[in-house]
Formats: C-alpha cells, structure tokens, sequence
C-alpha cells in the first residue's frame, strides 16, 4: 500500500491542533457494568472502549486450568461498528494479536497465586476506534481488574508514540497513524518504570525511539494519576450521599 | 477516616506491620488491593470487592449442586466448588447411605448451613454439617459480596442486633456473603432492603445511624 505524502503538521501544530507532547482528552468511569465483577469505561480522543472483568472464577475447560495460579484471559474485540467501514465481526489475526500483548501488558501486575486453578476473565471491546485502541483498552483493564478486587501490585498505564512528518509526538490519531511514518505503542507500570508492552510499526532511529520511550513514560505517569483518581473518586463521591 | 487506596499506593515504611492485602518490596508496604487502608496494629487493606476463598472453620451457606457418590458437590458462591461426605449425614441409627438413594437426604437445590472442614492446596473444599443444618422454608436467600459481611454485622454485632429487633426476622449471616432472612413477607422486604443498603454503602461511615434513621422513618411512614 502505497502512503501519500501529506502534512500533519501545520505551523508547529498537530491537525487537530495538538502540540507534539499532548495526550487526546481522558475519561474514565469506574463501575459502568452491573453484571461485571469490576468495568471500567475510557476515551482516549475518539477512542471509546469498554473493560469487564468476571473472575476469579472456575476455570472451563479444566484442562486449561492451573494448579498454582489462576489464568489470565483477555479478549480484545473490535465492534463492527467502531471504524468507518464496517468492521467484520469475530476475532480476527490483529484482534487475536493484540488480545496476547494486551494480556502479557498486565500480567506481571497480577498476583495470580491468590486463586489457583481459576480463570480471570478480561472483556475489552472497542465501541469507537480513532488509533491506540489496544493502548485504551490496556488502561481500562487496568481500571476494571482492579475494581473487580483482583490482587494486584500496580496499575499498568499505556499510551503510544509516533512519527509525523519526520517528527516524534505523542498518542496519534487515525489520520496521523494511516499518514505517519510509525507508531509504537507502550505499556508500563509507571510507578516503577518498568515497561510491559512495547511495540513498533515503521522506522525509528535509535535517538527517536529513545525519545519516544521518555515521552511515554511520561505520559503513562498522567494516566496513572488519571486512573487513581477515577478509582478514588468513585469512593469519595457516595460518602455522606446515603440517602437515608 | 477512611482512606482509599489503590493497587501499588505506598503505604508505609514498617515492613513487619505489613498484613492483608498489603505486600512488601524493597522493605516498604504497597497496596495490592483496591480498597480501604486499615492502620491499627497491622496494615491492611480491606478490600471493596472480590470473590470469596473459603479458609477453615468458616460458616458458610452452600447449595447442593449435584450428588457423586458419595460426595454432595456444593456451590458456596466462591471459584471453589465444595464437597460434603455421606458419612456427615449418616450417623446414629442409619450407618450407611445406599448408592442411588443420596437425594432422599439432600437434593440439589436444597439449601444448607455447613462449616468448612479443610481446604487443601489443591483447593479442595470439604464441608461438615451443624446440627442444624438444613435451610428453607418460608425464608429468603439474599447474596452480597463476601467483603461487606462484617460491614452487615457491625462492630460486635451492633448492626446485626438492630436489624433483627427493628425488622422483626431472623436473620442468619454466612461468612460467604449468603443471607438468610425469615420473617412475614413485609418484614422479609424490609430486611433484605437494609441488607442490600449496607452493601452498596459499606465504605462509608456513621452507617450504623443511617440504617437506625432508615428503618426508623420506615416504622412511622408505615404508622
């Protein structure tokens, strides 16, 4: 597939007007899905997903079971009404993919020790996508896992790096990742700085990746901060509402 | 008063004060569970949510789900299923159950009030029966999270107490989260009402004087 060239940047502006260091709009909702043993919904810009987790809970079919620890199941799931044209329903080579990085992204959080031979289910499915989706639905699992009180050491934050334009920026959209010269998404813990998930797509030269990485992390520490405050609040607020 | 924490929240410094739902790295204490810090003689985190572990000496409400003989395999609202022998119901006078004839004792769907034996580290549960072990009837079986227990029973069982004067049942609390309330069909609604009111707002405080404002006011609307 041939990329025309076009220009994303525009008198030191991103097309939607970002800087080179600036994350689309966040919001996050602890608690979105009854049913779940803990959800979570977040945007990302035009990136809406929503996260369930079920679990602990018995492991079927038994001989996927573990006697030590439980097992981590993730699904990531594309709507077939989350990109212009309609996306096929099913999992897919890219939804199978992601749903491995996304489930080794938050692995080495998880405290899985706690409930032998069970399976802790993660759902995330994409209602709206506008680029870094995976990255999304990593922190909205983060969000939901530990809601559902799953043992954990750390939230996992993610957010992804490209390059426009020659130029290294921070958490691309759709436009700037179709047009841009790559993307790398990442996953870590920001707390520790230890990354969980790193990916690239295109070409970086050893001074842009390593520019890249420090302008995730730094990222990755806001969304943390953002994810903290989503789980706080939702404490915080019904304290005193009771109505009685 | 209360403070939330979240997984990975630096607690403290004291590494030999660390307890449940905490854990150590570097000599310091973290959060591992989202939930609320406890800061008296250990540092715990209770936390909000989560499934229930069956651990030994536990009362427990469980449901007959299947007879294997010679086992009843009973669903205790956990990951674990548990097990409960034949011999536990064939004492005194009738020695031996016959094969086939199990579901004359318990069937599945019948309700009961068991002790948890032993959990071995491949998770096995057993049970074993109290006296009084069979539940139904004219009751009503109510679920919340295993967590909110000790919120439903208050400190030394204030709220427990105020709940069974005030709404007239009898109530009986398992340790995994099944309640078991026994009234008139209005008392019942009440109970189960304050019950599910205590969950949902278990991490607040003073809410032992809300549930008594609550099922005062209820008292004088009803006249």
């Amino acid at each position: 597939m041939k990329k025309e060239e076009i220009e994303l940047i525009k008198d030191g502006k991103r097309l939607d007007g970002r800087g080179f260091e600036e994350l689309r709009p966040i919001k996050i909702e602890v608690g979105v899905l009854k049913r779940a043993d803990g959800s979570c919904y977040f945007e990302l810009g035009d990136n809406k997903v929503i996260a369930a987790v079920y679990g602990p809970r018995e492991m079927h079919p038994r001989h996927f079971q573990d006697a030590k620890m439980a097992v981590i199941k993730y699904r990531y799931n594309m709507a077939p009404f989350s990109v212009d044209d309609r996306k096929r329903p099913g999992p897919d080579r890219r939804s199978v993919e992601i749903s491995k990085v996304s489930r080794e992204a938050l692995d080495p959080v998880i405290i899985k020790e706690y409930y032998p031979k069970t399976a802790i289910d993660v759902y995330v499915e994409v209602l709206q996508s506008d680029a870094g989706t995976r990255t999304a639905g990593i922190n909205a699992a983060s969000v939901a896992l530990a809601a559902a009180g799953i043992p954990m050491k750390d939230l996992v934050s993610s957010v992804a790096v490209g390059k426009i334009n020659g130029e290294v920026v921070l958490d691309l959209n759709a436009v700037e990742d179709n047009y841009g010269e790559g993307d790398m998404p990442v996953a870590m813990v920001a707390r520790t700085n230890t990354i969980t998930m790193l990916q690239m797509d295109g070409r970086f030269s050893q001074e842009e990746f390593e520019r890249g990485l420090k302008l995730a992390a730094t990222a990755c520490s806001k969304i943390y901060e953002l994810q903290r405050t989503a789980l706080l609040e939702r404490y915080s607020e019904s304290i005193g509402e009771g109505e009685a | 008063m209360y403070k939330v924490v979240v997984p990975g929240d630096f607690l403290s410094e004291e590494a030999n004060r660390a307890g449940e739902g905490t854990y150590v790295a570097d000599g310091k204490v973290y959060a591992m569970k989202y939930g609320i810090m406890d800061d008296k003689e250990e540092i715990k985190v209770v936390a909000l949510s989560g499934k229930y572990v069956p651990s030994r000496g536990d009362i427990v409400i469980g449901k007959i789900v299947e007879i294997s003989f010679p086992y009843w395999i009973v669903d205790i609202a956990s990951p674990y299923e548990a097990r409960l022998h034949m011999s536990e119901l064939a004492k005194g006078e009738e020695r031996r159950i016959e094969f086939g004839s199990m579901n004359r004792y318990l069937d599945s769907g019948d309700l009961i009030v068991a002790k948890v034996l032993s959990v071995d580290a491949l998770m096995r549960v057993d049970l074993t029966l109290k006296d009084e072990f069979k539940i139904g009837g004219r009751g009503r079986l109510i679920e919340i999270s295993h967590t909110k227990v000790p919120r439903v029973i208050g400190r030394s069982g204030s709220m427990i107490k105020m709940l069974k004067e005030k709404c007239n049942c009898f109530i009986f609390i398992a340790k995994n989260g099944r309640i078991w309330i026994k009234g008139s069909e209005d008392e019942m609604n009440l109970a189960s009402q304050v019950v599910l009111m205590i969950a949902n707002e278990a991490h607040t405080s003073g809410l032992t004087d809300r549930v008594a404002d609550f099922l005062d006011s209820f008292k004088k609307r009803r006249g």
